[in-house]
């Protein structure tokens, strides 16, 4: 027979427990930390507001804060009627169309630029859609910013149809189900019953698709180009400072990228939660 | 009046097969039968939830088969209750009668009225978060009473209640019952809810759909 105390035994497992699982937690978080304070050691703040000071940079967090924005409004626009469609539905094909909403995250980066810059130049049955929205409707696209849209849109998009989805998916139907009896079309449903209760997954959405728009970069270079003051982003940024060796402005355009990801974290988080209380 | 004639219903491998009842119009009955017969599945059928696949359901001698659940005029409370988690309790009261476009008298006229029947004046103000399980049930019954329907469906309304909160929904109930004329078709497991409540009592076995007397079926 055991002559240890148990309740002893069972607490220093627990604390072996804790030990463990927080040990192994905690090389993530300390890389992420590190790297961090690795970036504000490497720069100085008068480097980093001689940075921000570049009439380029600046044009460039102006683009990025809005190119940022559109894309994710757009990609919650389609993302929610998508997710609801894909979650409450089971029609032929389905299986498909869940697929393909994946493509744009699984797709290298580049290979999404590539094929955004054929759509938009090859002609199909005599057409170009690069021709028809430039002279027909006055709408240039590719290397303009309108291209940076497209391009972070199309994959901050595919994540924000996931979050939509499993929001619905979280969701009871039966509200909306009810809602029908009492007299509801489906879309009086869905405006009046379901959409109300997933405003936390739509901020949640923004939120996701704004961050990966931010860190968006190969399918922008590729489709928009890298274009100082009309097509640059602070992405592109970093890339075009480092490429002509200005590494202390490269740091610094980072710095602000973290700064600028964590505020929106933090503000929609907020948000989000008083949305949902 | 509910009258199915020959309904047979498919979801998935499960099918409730040639189910004929006729309900006549005031009457309060009760379904019963053992869990999985498929109980709740008749009830959305009648409701317009679930596709018939065969038969017709008949509401006051018309052929609702094909409409949608929200012109059928039926008032259901499901067994969850699903009561919308963003609307207050007077919202819900308001809901249908707002659907249908009734002036701001008729719908004030009528949410007093059904929160006087259902004793829920003082939580009219109140988020549904928090409600007792018998507020809750006032609160899904009302909702489903708000536009007046004259066809009433209930899924297991008073499993979750504790005694004495499923004695004042029996007695809620039958007040119901003689102030509206509901025709009513309520799911229950319990007989005595059945002896307390219902003029008919149909049994839902594997065979099929039979009516029982009351009187038999403790």
């Amino acid at each position: 027979m055991d002559a240890r105390n148990p309740w002893r035994s069972r607490r220093s497992s627990d604390t072996l427990f804790f030990l463990v699982m927080g040990g192994i937690s905690a090389t993530f978080i300390l890389l992420i930390v590190l790297l961090l304070v690795a970036d504000v050691m490497f720069t100085s703040p008068s480097e980093f507001y001689r940075a921000l000071a570049k009439p380029e940079i600046r044009a460039a967090l102006q683009l990025t804060l809005f190119s940022c924005t559109v894309a994710a409004i757009l990609s919650v626009w389609v993302g929610t009627p998508l997710g609801y469609l894909l979650s409450r539905y089971s029609f032929r094909g389905r299986w498909v169309i869940d697929t393909l909403v994946d493509i744009p995250i699984v797709l290298p980066p580049l290979v999404l630029g590539l094929s955004l810059l054929i759509l938009f130049h090859q002609p199909i049955a005599g057409w170009q859609l690069e021709s028809v929205l430039r002279d027909g409707l006055g709408f240039p696209v590719t290397y303009r910013w309108p291209a940076v849209v497209l391009a972070q849109f199309s994959v901050a998009c595919a994540f924000s149809v996931r979050t939509m989805r499993v929001t619905f998916d979280q969701m009871n139907p039966r509200a909306e189900e009810v809602a029908r009896t009492l007299g509801c079309t489906r879309g009086q449903a869905f405006w009046q019953i379901a959409l109300p209760q997933a405003s936390r997954g739509i901020v949640t959405a923004f939120t996701i698709a704004w961050a990966r728009a931010l860190g968006e970069f190969g399918p922008i270079m590729v489709f928009a180009g890298t274009t100082r003051m009309r097509t640059e982003v602070l992405s592109t940024s970093v890339f075009l400072e480092l490429s002509i060796g200005n590494l202390d402005a490269a740091v610094a355009v980072s710095l602000l990228m973290v700064m600028l990801a964590v505020v929106v974290l933090v503000v929609l988080r907020v948000l989000g939660t008083g949305l949902n209380s | 009046m509910i009258e199915l004639k020959g309904v047979t219903v498919k979801s998935g491998s499960f099918v409730l097969p040639n189910i004929s009842i006729q309900i006549l119009s005031g009457e309060y009955a009760v379904l019963m039968g053992t869990s999985g017969r498929g109980k709740t599945t008749l009830l959305e059928s009648i409701c317009g939830l679930r596709r018939v696949a065969v038969g017709q359901v008949l509401i006051h001698g018309r052929d609702v088969t094909r409409w949608s659940p929200a012109d059928r005029e039926i008032g259901y409370v499901p067994q969850d209750l699903a009561l919308f988690p963003k609307l207050s309790v007077l919202e819900h009261l308001e809901f249908a009668l707002r659907l249908r476009k009734l002036s701001r008298e008729v719908v004030s006229e009528r949410t007093r009225e059904l929160s006087e029947v259902l004793g829920i004046g003082h939580l009219l103000s109140r988020s549904i978060v928090g409600l007792s399980g018998g507020e809750a049930q006032r609160v899904a019954l009302g909702r489903a009473l708000s536009f007046r329907p004259s066809v009433l469906l209930l899924d297991e309304p008073l499993s979750a209640l504790d005694e004495s909160t499923r004695y004042e929904m029996h007695e809620l109930l039958r007040r119901v019952k003689q102030t509206t004329g509901v025709t009513t078709l309520h799911v229950t497991h319990s007989v005595s809810e059945a002896e307390s409540l219902a003029d008919r009592c149909f049994w839902l076995a594997a065979d099929g759909i039979q009516e029982r007397p009351l009187s038999q079926i403790g």
